[in-house]
């Protein structure tokens, strides 16, 4: 047995806590949790059924934890892990799972199924199985501080633009702010406006803000890939510069992982509670909204669907304020089949679409049809959404499937439509 | 050994040793389980109404919104063949008896033709699932010797019964042992196999509905 695999099935003992028992314990395998996900339901393909793509970590519970699994591993009647079944395993855990968490609401047995492959990856990125292009983000991440390579520079660049766009103060570094703001690399790169939008939202309010020289990224592939030290020193940058300033909140943006990290994750990668808060933007927004805040002078005439990115809805519990938000700045909004908690994942989160094998890319315009066919019932030419990784996937999607369809960032949107 | 000898050591040894086996197992394997601990979660908690772990463990008694219609036999045969057999085991009369002798306590049960009724249906319901086992890929796909032993465990103590009570296919005396017997290989089975979901479910749910309730889901 190879050192990495060893250590990678160490991992694995140690993520097997009471839950992971308790639900393998359970599996009767109805495989009732594969119609919950979108890469069985667009494909047909059973290997794909979520509790089977946790195969490894249940054998290493077997084994280890269970008295006839180690009388069986003693008796020689149970095969150990190997590299090569883990490697194999490695397409089912990151290319086919976006941990949108979708099977661990249907589970009659009550399993947890997201929460079992955020483990498993643990012990696939230690053992070496982690796809290569997520191994590269990660790396950039730690290294330069983005996994898309974005250093503070252009940050600079995009903040000189929204202030001359707005003609509004971007402030950077400003100790004893309210609120500290976050990006995500995508949000950089792709979606500048978002910045800009929170600068008039926030020079609406009279919101006391700051941007962090030292912590501008949100995103957090350590989670993603599922290597917690590498998840603990990004969060730890964040925790460092918001304590530092000592800020009172800190704000997520429209980023699913991000959010997952930082609120959910963070404390518990850190060992300790934060002194800070970690807030969505549309929480915070949605706090504005109600105090009556957050008025706007029009609305938007054309109508739109909205897309619930999965890690900040059904597994983040942001639940109401995104369509709360939307229904304030839209004329007419149609929602899709399954909203909310129960919607569909673009197909490209958890990582997922950082991988960029030929392989992983079809698999992944094969399971958008699902999102596809959402979009195209609600009859609209406009989806609204609130994770610039969703925005990036479904806007490759609509590319590779030709379909002329618009999307817009809720934030953005809003700030368009506030009043003067 | 005759058929009596036979009644008489499954309702005797017989029966001490696989409820030995079911107690011990069971104990064992819910400590093997539920002493492994979990570590706390440190994120400060957000509440919503619904979101807990006993919400959970009700709203899972009931179908996935579109489940019904997306995994009819699952769920259609599986709730037949569970409350069947809740309701054979324990209101048909000669096992309130047995349960009376046993541990003295007893309750009203019900007619003997209702019994029968819920027989037939509970082992065509199951006779349902094995074929659906088969027959859909998915579940074709996941299952193993084990989810075939199990099935093959639970419906013949249904079907000894039946054939017990209705004087069919061997003496009443010879089909009542082997009925009894393959209960007790049932009871002895239920720690070590996918049947012990019968009782983790229960902490499976409150630990989906709780981990996932601390961020205000309701899942």
């Amino acid at each position: 047995m190879s050192a990495s695999l060893q250590r990678g099935i160490n991992v694995l003992k140690e993520m097997i806590d009471a839950p992971v028992a308790s639900f393998f314990s359970s599996c009767v395998h109805c495989g009732l949790c594969a119609e919950a996900c979108l890469f069985y339901t667009e494909t047909g393909d059973p290997k794909y059924t979520p509790i089977h793509k946790l195969e490894p970590l249940r054998r290493v519970y077997s084994q280890e934890y269970t008295l006839l699994g180690r009388v069986g591993k003693m008796l020689g009647l149970s095969k150990a892990l190997t590299d090569d079944e883990l490697e194999t395993w490695s397409e089912l855990v990151y290319d086919s799972c976006t941990m949108c968490g979708r099977c661990s609401l249907v589970c009659p047995v009550g399993n947890d199924i997201v929460y079992m492959v955020r483990k498993l990856r643990e012990g696939m990125a230690v053992s070496g199985h982690a796809p290569k292009d997520l191994r590269a983000t990660t790396r950039r991440t730690i290294e330069i501080g983005s996994p898309m390579g974005v250093k503070w520079p252009a940050v600079q660049h995009v903040i000189q633009r929204q202030e001359t766009e707005t003609g509004l103060k971007i402030p950077v570094d400003q100790q004893g702010a309210e609120i500290m703001v976050l990006l995500s690399s995508m949000e950089v790169i792709n979606y500048p406006e978002y910045l800009g939008a929170l600068a008039k939202i926030f020079h609406k309010t009279g919101t006391r803000w700051t941007l962090s020289s030292k912590a501008i990224e949100a995103t957090n592939a350590g989670i993603q890939i599922g290597a917690s030290d590498l998840a603990r020193e990004i969060v730890a940058r964040i925790v460092t510069a918001a304590e530092g300033l000592g800020v009172k909140k800190v704000l997520s943006p429209e980023c699913g992982h991000a959010y997952m990290a930082l609120r959910w994750e963070g404390p518990n990668l850190m060992g300790r509670p934060f002194k800070f808060e970690v807030v969505h933007v549309l929480e915070l927004l949605d706090e504005w909204r109600r105090a009556g805040k957050l008025k706007v002078k029009d609305k938007f005439k054309t109508p739109v669907t909205l897309h619930d990115p999965c890690q900040i809805v059904r597994r983040g519990g942001v639940l109401e304020a995104p369509e709360l938000l939307l229904e304030q700045v839209v004329s007419e909004y149609r929602p899709m089949t399954d909203p909310n908690k129960w919607n569909w994942c673009c197909g490209g989160g958890g990582g997922t679409s950082a991988i960029h094998e030929p392989d992983a890319e079809q698999l992944r315009f094969k399971a958008f049809q699902v999102k596809k066919r959402q979009i195209e019932e609600t009859g609209v030419d406009t989806v609204v959404t609130f994770c610039a990784n969703c925005r990036i996937v479904i806007e490759e999607a609509f590319d590779h499937y030709g379909m002329n369809t618009k999307l817009l960032g809720l934030t953005e949107l809003l700030a368009q439509h506030l009043e003067d | 050994m005759n058929a009596m000898q036979f009644l008489a050591w499954v309702r005797g040894p017989g029966l001490d040793i696989s409820v030995g086996i079911l107690l011990l197992g069971v104990i064992w394997r819910l400590l093997e389980i539920y002493t492994l601990g979990r570590k706390p979660d440190l994120a400060p908690a957000r509440r919503r109404a619904g979101a807990s772990g006993w919400h959970t463990l009700y709203r899972r008694s009931l179908p996935a919104p579109g489940g019904l219609s997306r995994s009819p036999i699952s769920y259609v045969g599986g709730y037949t063949f569970h409350i069947g057999l809740a309701i054979v085991v324990f209101l048909f009369a000669p096992h309130i008896l047995l349960a009376s002798s046993l541990v003295g306590l007893s309750w009203p049960g019900l007619p003997s033709p209702v019994i029968d009724g819920v027989t037939v249906i509970t082992l065509a319901a199951m006779l349902v699932m094995l074929f659906d086992r088969i027959n859909k890929p998915v579940k074709r796909y996941l299952s193993t010797f084990e989810d075939y032993f199990t099935w093959a465990l639970t419906f013949l103590p249904v079907l000894t019964g039946y054939l017990a009570v209705k004087h069919l296919l061997l003496p009443y005396a010879t089909m009542l042992a082997v009925h009894i017997l393959c209960v007790e290989l049932l009871l002895i089975a239920l720690p070590f196999t996918k049947l012990f979901h019968a009782i983790t479910v229960f902490g499976s749910r409150w630990y989906n509905g709780q981990i996932n309730g601390r961020r205000g889901v309701p899942v």
